[in-house]
């Protein structure tokens, strides 16, 4: 069967152009946008402009060979994998309390040895991918559909979100990992009510949340960011200040911004500029134009994965693609909306553009099972 | 196409709209906050980023009336050191301390306190300034910066007042004209980082600072420069506390010269050694050292903010209520014994062998006082203190010049007969000298009761525009005819009366003398004074001199009326010559 597969592949000949150049020029004016954004407090710290600029193109060069790799190697491989990579990511997790655990402003997130580094949020989020998609996969529409099949779906990604939140104090990977079991178990079940029902109800809490944050005095840390969110200025330099600046540096982008280079709030206003909060740089230098233009390339990514596992040739397929693209969806939608303060403050950085070469490189994979599926349609089946 | 379905399909183009819905949301918030927004957060950032230094602005000048500048600006410097950019810093603070003149520990303690900008020294030279400027230090910045500096020093110190250590007004006019001599500062704005550096491309912004506006008085330099001189005289010669001299238009109020020797140098406020000499030590115990309770009394323009019993000067008042209510007429015959009873008193002429047989007018001559009283007891309490108020002697004159002391008199349900008897002729109760000057300028002009001023106009050195100041002026406070009377009275005292001493050949010069012993009375304490005014029949100028605390001879007739007399000599060809009106 693999080999008449393969023939077809020569024969047909398709391949995902628009994604992969759509990447490729994320990835570029990603390293573009770390360089201006980084360089000045690197050069004032560290003596060395570049210095953010070369560990990410490390992790990107890294990351063209994972990529390459992912790209060829047919995705079927990947299924007999899920059950080892849950393991390796349940250690990984683990390990960030071992000595190996990195700590980088406060936070435990990393693990390393020498000069390598890399924060297992990210292996666990492709494996949780790999791992609905398998399962899904396996069971019948029936099971899907009822309780238990969905307990046993979400169970896995539950436990690692737990775990994420928990064990590295990482929320916003915790959300992520449940937000994409429960967009491709959404996928994957024929019922819709009941997920209006979740999402009614998630509504609600949120509701209430910023209700009581508002009418009630408490010193509780997420109450005190859901209050701050509301109005940042309030509290403008403690937790109010990345916000604060953030939407300084966006509004002072205006229709044109200010060129490429030329942000003023990336000169130490701006705390840590090239991670999280990149886009409100984008804004400042590239202007409304340049930001609403990297928001249609992330659409235009996420419309090339609708299409691709639309015409995926079996529903493991489909479902990692929808894994992928539930990963990419969540984390830019996400990120915008903290740095246009339009939820509360939580560290989500921007897929190909914000600094981490973890991130970086597991992006890139995935794309790579995104194209290798695309690479499996049958011309003549669909487009 | 193993369990692929079509429900899938629909519900991953779902989760595809679905994403595009909020990343089109998102779209809308992004552009929310980049175009209505933009202005607003632009705003806030630039704030963030630039930081200021203020460049001052210049005071407004100060002028007399011919445009003689009697407060200027000096150009001084500021240095100054910002932290971040100071690259050696032990070289800073040597040359700093050397070139300054300063303490090392004091220009250490500075240049090593992490702030974003630190002051050293102010009011530095010029050249001092620039010569620092020219080492171009690295964080070293020199702004140039204005000091306010009188150029005749002593002249008008007591009117003009000074500025202080930010150039602001501290007393006289310099305080009354703030918001038109201050200006606007300016701002150098330069952007830095959150660090404070400055981003050299950024360039600097600058506000130019706005100018004050120029002041011009009425006063004259030549007359203030020249009764400065005269009241100096007077005081060493008669070894007084103190002698003022009040020069002004009866027309219109303008002052011309106002001097209260000793003044104080202008450049030098504190100093009050160069102005009591070998008394301050005494000067200061009167105050139980408070160097800067001395200081205020040195300051005080004892024209406005200190009263005095007027004396015999009053009688013009009183004649002049006389004759506009007429209890009296020039021809009234009197007989004065020397003394004049009311109630249970007994009230003496100074001359005690009494003047005998007189007329009213000679009574004015003679300055009897038992005639003034027996004119005041005929005008009756109730009518007399009408005159008061309409003479306009219970309010203050309104002149432009801070502190001005209201008059002391009693009040009209406690004054009785033997009250009335002695503010007629001057006593038992106060005004200022410059409420002694307005009012006998009103009396005299034809009844107009001027308001005192120096402010003529100011003028924008920016744009060229003058505004020129209106004072209130309440006509007819007596009859014309009253007032031509008291000028016709107060030229024979000159000519032929009491005050003999002041007439000048070719002049016709009106007045009037004042001796007054200050409480408590037997202290052997007087005040001499004199008051005249020129030409008498249409007064275009007016002098009162008034010497307190003289040794030897105190009769005002005797050694203040020379001193009016002195000044109208030298002054009244050059005012023939410069049309004062």
């Amino acid at each position: 069967m693999a080999s008449t597969k393969k023939k077809k592949f020569k024969d047909q000949n398709f391949f995902d152009y628009t994604l992969l150049f759509v990447v490729i020029f994320l990835i570029v004016f990603g390293l573009v946008m770390i360089y201006s954004t980084s360089s000045y407090e690197a050069a004032s710290d560290f003596n060395d402009s570049t210095l953010y600029l070369r560990r990410q193109l490390f992790a990107t060069i890294l990351g063209v060979f994972v990529m390459a790799a992912t790209t060829l190697i047919d995705y079927h491989l990947w299924e007999r994998f899920s059950l080892i990579g849950a393991v390796v990511a349940f250690v990984l997790v683990l390990l960030v309390l071992t000595p190996l655990g990195i700590e980088v402003n406060g936070a435990r997130r990393w693990v390393g040895i020498g000069p390598l580094s890399m924060q297992p949020a990210e292996v666990v989020k492709i494996e949780v991918i790999l791992f609905c998609a398998v399962l899904i996969t396996k069971m019948n529409k029936k099971r899907i559909s009822s309780i238990k099949g969905m307990f046993t779906i979400l169970m896995l990604p539950a436990i690692f979100a737990v775990m994420l939140w928990q064990i590295t104090n990482n929320l916003s990977s915790a959300i992520i990992v449940g937000g994409i079991a429960v967009v491709m178990l959404f996928v994957a079940d024929s019922d819709y009510l009941k997920y209006i029902l979740a999402l009614l109800a998630v509504i609600a809490v949120a509701a209430l949340v910023v209700y009581v944050a508002t009418h009630w005095e408490s010193g509780s840390f997420r109450l005190k960011r859901v209050k701050v969110w509301l109005d940042p200025e309030s509290d403008p330099s403690d937790t109010g200040f990345q916000t604060l600046q953030a939407l300084y540096a966006i509004g002072s982008g205006g229709i044109f911004g200010k060129g490429l280079g030329n942000s003023m709030q990336k000169l130490g206003f701006l705390p840590e500029a090239q991670n999280d909060m990149i886009f409100s740089i984008i804004c400042e230098e590239l202007g409304l134009f340049g930001a609403l233009a990297v928001i249609l390339l992330f659409l235009l990514l996420i419309w090339r994965c609708m299409v691709i596992a639309n015409n995926s040739p079996d529903l493991f397929g489909a479902m990692l693609v929808v894994g992928v693209m539930a990963h990419f969806a969540i984390q830019v939608i996400l990120n915008i909306a903290v740095v246009t303060n339009t939820m509360p403050n939580t560290g989500i950085s921007l897929p190909f553009i914000s600094y981490g070469g973890t991130s970086e490189m597991f992006l890139m994979a995935e794309i790579g099972l995104v194209l290798n599926v695309s690479r499996q349609i049958r011309l003549r089946d669909a487009m | 196409m193993k369990g692929y379905q079509t429900y899938h399909k629909r519900k991953i183009v779902f989760v595809f709209f679905a994403s595009a819905l909020i990343l089109l949301g998102l779209m809308v918030r992004v552009f929310y906050l980049m175009v209505p927004l933009s202005e607003y957060y632009t705003d806030k950032a630039e704030n963030l980023h630039e930081r200021e230094r203020d460049i001052k602005a210049a005071r407004g000048r100060i002028l007399d009336r011919n445009g003689v500048v009697l407060a200027d600006n000096r150009t001084v410097c500021t240095i100054s050191v910002i932290h971040s950019q100071i690259q050696d810093p032990e070289t800073v603070i040597r040359v700093l301390s050397e070139i300054l003149d300063m303490d090392e520990e004091t220009v250490r303690a500075r240049v090593e306190k992490v702030s974003s900008i630190e002051r050293i020294k102010s009011n530095v030279d010029k050249e001092t300034g620039d010569q620092i400027r020219r080492m171009n230090l690295a964080g070293v910045k020199v702004d140039e910066d204005y000091k306010r500096y009188y150029p005749y020093s002593a002249i008008g110190s007591k009117i003009l007042g000074f500025t202080g250590g930010d150039n602001q007004g501290i007393v006289g006019l310099e305080v009354r004209y703030e918001e038109y001599l201050k200006g606007i500062d300016g701002m150098i704005l330069t952007v830095t980082d959150a660090k404070g550096i400055e981003i050299d491309a950024a360039g600097e912004g600058r506000v130019e600072p706005v100018p004050g506006n120029d002041l011009t008085l009425s006063l004259d330099w030549n007359i203030q420069t020249y009764a400065t001189q005269l009241a100096m005289q007077a005081m060493e010669q008669k070894e007084a506390d103190s002698v003022s001299i009040i020069v002004m238009n009866p027309k219109n109020g303008e002052i011309l010269a106002m001097v209260n020797v000793p003044e104080y140098d202008l450049n030098h406020p504190f100093d009050l050694e160069s102005v009591y000499g070998d008394r301050t030590a005494e000067i200061l115990n009167q105050v139980s050292g408070n160097n800067i309770e001395a200081a205020n009394r040195m300051w005080r323009n004892g024209c406005i903010n200190d009263t005095y019993e007027p004396g015999s000067i009053f009688k013009v008042i009183t004649a002049a209520a006389g004759l506009e209510s007429g209890v009296v007429t020039l021809e009234d015959q009197f007989t004065c014994p020397g003394y004049y009873i009311v109630e249970d008193r007994k009230i003496r002429c100074h001359k005690t062998q009494g003047h005998g047989a007189e007329n009213f007018l000679t009574a004015t001559m003679n300055s009897c006082n038992p005639v003034f009283v027996n004119v005041g007891l005929r005008i009756g309490i109730d009518r007399y203190y009408d005159y008061f108020n309409q003479f306009g002697l219970k309010q203050k004159t309104g002149i432009d010049l801070p502190g001005e002391a209201a008059t002391i008199m009693h009040k009209k349900e406690n004054m009785g007969q033997v009250e009335l008897a002695t503010v007629s002729f001057g006593q038992s109760f106060q005004i200022t000298p410059i409420q002694l000057v307005t009012t006998v300028s009103s009396l005299v002009n034809g009844g107009n009761r001027v308001t005192p001023h120096f402010a003529v106009s100011i003028k924008d050195p920016a744009t060229g525009n003058i505004r020129k100041f209106n004072y209130e002026m309440a006509e007819g406070i007596i009859s014309d005819e009253t007032s031509q009377t008291l000028r016709f009275m107060l030229e024979k005292v000159v000519a032929e009366g009491g005050g003999s001493k002041a007439y000048i050949e070719g002049y016709s010069i009106g007045g009037k003398t004042a001796t007054s012993e200050t409480l408590p009375r037997g202290s052997g304490r007087y005040i001499a004074s004199f008051i005249g005014f020129e030409p008498a029949d249409d007064p275009q100028i007016i002098a009162l001199a008034v010497i307190n605390n003289p040794k030897g001879v105190y009769y005002g007739g005797q050694i203040a009326a020379p001193v009016v007399k002195k000044l109208f000599e030298n002054i009244l060809p050059y005012l023939d010559g410069i049309q004062y009106n």
